[in-house]
């Protein structure tokens, strides 16, 4: 059974369209991360399937009921991190946990939520004197403390030092493993390739690619690429047959091939014969984010 | 075993949580629960042993006057004041926000800031009252205290409801605490807190008597009047009050909002 399905989702600010016709399904136990560039419309179609925004158009069911209208049972049974939202700041990070747990049917002790995220030695610390990232983390609490069955997390690491970033993903496989469903958004593409069993890229309200971080836009029988750089007084015209096709840039001779095999040994039988250093040569399977910038057309303006 | 706190249990840590907030925020309590407490030592030192005769009303001593309208102006302080400023910038920081997104009921949420606002209102009346008893001879009879209690709580009500509609209609939480203090300062003027009114031009007397403040004032002064010999019910300005606190709460449902203004911008928007 779905935890989540969407069809057709609309959302229309004014002139603008965040959400494009959006379809979208993830199951139960499953792992979903949503990627896409600033203002490509994950928060919105989250905060809607969060029951926080209204929708123009489209079908949304979130473990079994409408968002726009579920009542409490919905809400305990969800767990959000939202992108941006705030919090007392002379709270005591325990007396918060303590606080949001009590609202919840079913409840994680007050001490395990902070062992999990990180905070025990923050517990008694008010809010304000909080790093940014030790405030994620609390966010991260207060969306778990409920023990729920679906939980969003709206870009959850931005923030975190690279152990945190670790950790926080130590956190969630543990989630899963319980059966928890997470939908997830991020811009960090090791996380998506981390945690992910599925994900999906978003542009411009409309979701341009779907599938396993393994095998995205075709990644798994995707090209590979070999790169190396063009020896001095050496031309295009002079390597050996397959290369003939290379491109260059910036004095790098680039082959997009299906099967390395072939081409690499002509290409290291021609540099032995030539005396011809290929200590820098490369061969590369495209990465989650060379297919996200492909996708995304953004490869000019952030790669 | 899956079970939850029921509601009233929930409202109660509502009003704890709040309650705790305010204590730990110096300031407000400065000005809710010292600052009238202040005003009545001073007035007590200038006017000494003064009356002060007002037509109609009678010959008051300084503590008879002011214990009754300084206490009245702390529970708007903690009521009207503190609400609108305190639920303005909790939205703006998207604390309400994420109540919003729990199991947590609306008026569970809302009953903790009402809860608390009164309660500290109760503290700051009892302070005023207690003091001027004390140090001033305030005289406070029996019979008259249902009457007192009844105004108090249709007065904090109102204020209340109306501290929720200026929350709910100031467009960004740096704009309510302008909102809240440039409507209660200029009225309380005019509202015979703190200085009585002696013949003031009729539309002033209008104004004063158009807006809820005055009836809570002379409704809680006149239970503590020299000339008040029957049990101090005002039924004329408590009825004014009731209806501004309809209109309070008319205002606050028509414009409450639980998520930042997309007008507010980022600023106080933080993650976490
Ligand atoms: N409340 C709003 N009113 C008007 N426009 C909005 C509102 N919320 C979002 N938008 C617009 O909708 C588009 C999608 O925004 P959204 O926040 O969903 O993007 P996002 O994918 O979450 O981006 P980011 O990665 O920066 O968080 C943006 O162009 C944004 O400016
Ligand atoms: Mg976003």
């Amino acid at each position: 059974m779905s935890a989540i399905s969407i069809s057709g989702l609309v959302k229309r600010y004014g002139d603008l369209e965040a959400v494009a016709g959006l379809s979208l399904d993830v199951a139960e136990g499953e792992v979903f991360a949503l990627l896409g560039p600033n203002g490509a419309g994950k928060t919105t179609t989250v905060e809607i399937l969060e029951g926080y925004r209204s929708r123009d158009a489209g079908e949304v069911s979130v473990l079994g009921e409408d968002p726009a209208t579920a009542g409490r049972g919905f809400r305990d049974r969800i767990g959000i991190v939202l992108q941006s939202s705030g919090i007392d700041r002379e709270l005591a990070v325990s007396e918060a946990i303590d606080l949001f747990g009590k609202m919840y049917p079913t409840r994680r002790p007050t001490a395990d939520v902070l062992e999990i995220v990180g905070l025990v030695e923050k517990a008694d610390a008010r809010v304000k004197t909080l790093s940014g990232g030790q405030r994620r983390r609390l966010d991260l609490a207060l969306g778990i403390v409920g023990e729920p069955d679906l939980l969003f997390l709206d870009e959850p690491t931005t923030g975190f030092d690279p152990s945190a970033r670790r950790a926080s993903w130590r956190l969630i496989d543990g989630l899963r493993s319980l059966g928890t469903t997470i939908l997830l958004t991020t811009h960090y593409m090791d996380e998506a390739q981390n945690l992910a069993d599925r994900v999906a890229v978003m542009v411009g309200g409309g979701i341009v690619a779907e599938g396993s971080p393994d095998d995205l836009g075709g990644r798994a029988t995707g090209l590979v690429a070999i790169r190396f750089p063009l020896p001095d007084g050496v031309g295009i015209g002079d390597l050996p047959a397959p290369f003939s096709a290379a491109t260059v840039e910036r004095g790098m001779a680039c082959l997009d091939v299906t099967d390395p095999a072939a081409p690499l040994n002509q290409l290291t039988g021609w540099a032995l014969e030539r005396g011809v250093d290929l200590s820098n040569l490369t061969v590369n399977r495209p990465t989650l984010e060379d297919v996200y910038l492909e996708l995304t057309g953004s490869e000019d303006t952030n790669g | 075993m899956a079970s939850r706190l029921s509601d009233p249990i929930l409202t109660w840590e509502q009003v704890r949580y709040q309650n705790s907030m305010f204590w730990r925020t110096p300031v407000a309590a400065f000005f809710t629960l010292f600052f009238p407490l202040f005003f009545l030592v001073l007035f007590a030192v200038m006017f000494g042993n003064d009356r002060i005769d007002i037509a109609g009303r009678g010959s008051f001593t300084v503590a008879q006057f002011y214990a009754p309208s300084l206490a009245v102006f702390g529970a708007v302080s903690a009521t009207y004041t503190n609400l609108a400023i305190g639920t303005a910038i909790a939205r703006d920081e998207g604390i309400l926000k994420r109540f919003r997104g729990t199991p947590l009921r609306a008026w569970s949420y809302l009953g903790g800031r009402i809860g608390s606002g009164v309660w500290i209102a109760s503290i700051a009346v009892v302070a005023m009252l207690v003091v001027g008893a004390v140090a001033y001879d305030l005289h406070v009879r029996v019979e008259t205290i249902p009457a007192a209690i009844v105004t108090f709580i249709i007065g904090v009500s109102c204020f209340a409801a109306l501290g929720l509609a200026v929350a709910g209609l100031a467009p960004t939480g740096d704009s309510a605490p302008a909102v809240a203090n440039a409507t209660i300062l200029p009225l309380a003027f005019i509202s015979d807190v703190f200085l009585p009114l002696d013949d003031p031009p009729r539309w002033l007397e209008v104004i004063g008597n158009v807006f809820p403040l005055k009836h809570f004032v002379r409704a809680f002064q006149d239970v503590f009047s020299p000339v008040t010999t029957d049990l101090g019910w005002r039924w004329g300005h408590l009825a004014v009050m009731i209806v501004w606190g309809l209109i309070g709460l008319g205002l606050a449902l028509k414009f409450f909002a639980w998520e930042p203004r997309a007008s507010s911008g980022g600023r106080r928007r933080r993650r976490g």
